[in-house]
């Protein structure tokens, strides 16, 4: 049978971690919109327009109207396993030393911009890269950093006067729950754009996040090419 | 990353298998979070949840500590519109011979009066007082340190205990309170707000303030106090919110 290249792109663990955070991350987000929803305050004031979180039609649409000991029971159940599973993700990363795919390498900034020139098909061709490109590994450890000052900011909300301290290092209590509200928005503007670029990477990509590896035609290597033009001039 | 060269069969059945394995996985998921909402509640929270709020507050009541305060503000900063949320308790009217009624262990009930009350030491606190719904306030209270009232009037044994509820004269609202938040230094019987008298919506004559609990936990017009080694009822623990609500 015909044999084909074979890439190891993701790993297992990498791979688990991954798709188990994928629904803690939607019960998080949901679970948080329904504490928010009982104190529903926040507004973005861009000058000339102020732009209110969340609009009454896209709480009806979701079906939510005064959940909060729900939301609060849920938030601080599932707080566990999604900062758990983020931990053992991270740690994975340095151990395995994966981290040297996802972490941005020097120069990466000016490559990044690159890439965003190249993405929205103002500019062709690409910078060499590995498994991931630079504004791929801007946006991943980006999630990660995000990730982590997700777990810091809840708990200052959590514990502001058993861990005052830290509470005081996000700036107050008023102050860390809107940087816990604003890295949520974040999360989910990073999940919007994940999602079309998924789309937009195709399938093999997108299955090998589930399988880890991708595959690719065995191109001739030259002596065999070679061998096979010789082959052509004796005839 | 790794390469390999895998026959087609290979790479065919491990890309089933992983999809396999993913959709089982993904339905596992699915049905758990179903299962879930066809759980009974206990005390309004679904049991699976209610079952983690209480480990959670095994976790996290042994950390109250005496030397972890809520941060505290000047007296400019306070807030003079001062937020009333929820009559509970107080929609009967007030009797005009309120007394603090005090059950000791022993069974012992001590009526105490308002005035003897003020006699105590006082301490103003001026805090950031935190709502469950997500709002906070800055607002300045006065009273009486709980740890001190305790002192004062002998309740040496009754602070042993594990819990202190606390109910409104009319049995409308009540709340139980874990001792080590109860004797916490900025735990206070309160009967001023803002330098004035309590008002009658914030719960004249004597509320409680506790800082290093959500606003809930801070019942107005306190009618009796007890002491107990069970958990106190607690009005909103029984609709389904955490009882612990420790901060």
């Amino acid at each position: 049978m015909e044999n084909k290249k074979v890439i190891h792109k993701h790993p297992l663990a990498i791979r688990w971690l991954h798709w188990i955070n994928f629904p803690l991350l939607a019960i998080m987000i949901w679970s948080g919109l329904l504490i928010y929803y009982a104190n529903r305050v926040y507004k973005l004031d861009i000058g000339f327009t102020t732009l209110t979180f969340f609009p009454e039609w896209f709480y009806d649409a979701i079906g939510m109207r005064s959940r909060l000991a729900e939301g609060m029971a849920l938030h601080f159940t599932f707080m566990w396993l999604f900062a758990v599973n983020g931990i053992i993700y991270f740690l994975y990363l340095i151990f395995s030393k994966e981290y040297k795919l996802i972490f941005p390498h020097r120069g990466a900034l000016k490559e990044a911009w690159v890439v965003l020139l190249h993405d929205l098909h103002i500019k062709k061709g690409l910078p060499p890269q590995k498994k991931y490109n630079a504004a791929q590994r801007i946006a991943y450890t980006g999630v990660i950093i995000l990730g982590f000052f997700m777990i810091i900011t809840g708990l200052a909300i959590y514990k502001p006067a058993q861990l005052n301290w830290l509470c005081a290092a996000c700036g107050g209590y008023e102050a860390a729950r809107i940087e816990h509200f604003i890295i949520t928005i974040l999360f989910a503007l990073f999940f919007l754009v994940h999602i079309i670029q998924v789309i937009i990477a195709g399938w093999a990509n997108f299955s090998s996040m589930i399988t880890g590896f991708e595959t690719k035609k065995i191109k001739p290597d030259n002596n065999e090419r070679a061998n096979l033009e010789q082959e052509k001039n004796q005839k | 990353m790794k390469e390999q060269i895998w026959s087609k069969k290979k790479i065919r059945n491990k890309t089933i298998l992983s999809f396999v394995v993913f959709f089982v996985m993904m339905g596992l998921a699915y049905c758990s979070w179903k299962w879930l909402f066809t759980q009974p509640e206990e005390a309004g929270a679904l049991r699976p949840l209610r079952a983690v709020l209480k480990q959670n507050e095994k976790i996290f009541q042994p950390l109250v500590s005496q030397n972890h305060l809520t941060k505290t503000y000047p007296i400019e900063k306070a807030e003079k519109k001062v937020r009333v949320n929820g009559w509970d308790g107080m929609e009967s009217p007030l009797d005009t011979n309120w007394n603090l009624k005090v059950v000791r262990t022993n069974g012992d009930t001590v009526y105490i009066t308002i005035d003897d009350i003020k006699k105590l030491p006082k301490t103003d606190i001026v805090f950031d007082f935190k709502c469950v719904e997500g709002w906070n306030q800055i607002t300045h209270w006065a009273g009486v340190k709980f740890s001190d009232f305790a002192k004062y009037y002998k309740l040496d044994k009754e602070t042993q205990m594990q819990y202190v509820g606390m109910i409104t004269p009319d049995k409308g609202y009540y709340v139980g309170i874990d001792m080590p938040s109860a004797v916490h230094p900025q735990t206070i019987l309160c009967y001023e707000m803002n330098g004035k008298e309590l008002p009658l919506d914030q719960g004249y004559p004597l509320r409680l303030i506790i800082p290093v609990k959500y606003g809930v936990k801070h019942i107005k017009r306190i009618g009796s106090i007890y002491f107990s080694n069970a958990k106190p009822p607690d009005f909103w623990a029984e609709e389904g919110y955490d009882y612990f609500l420790g901060l």
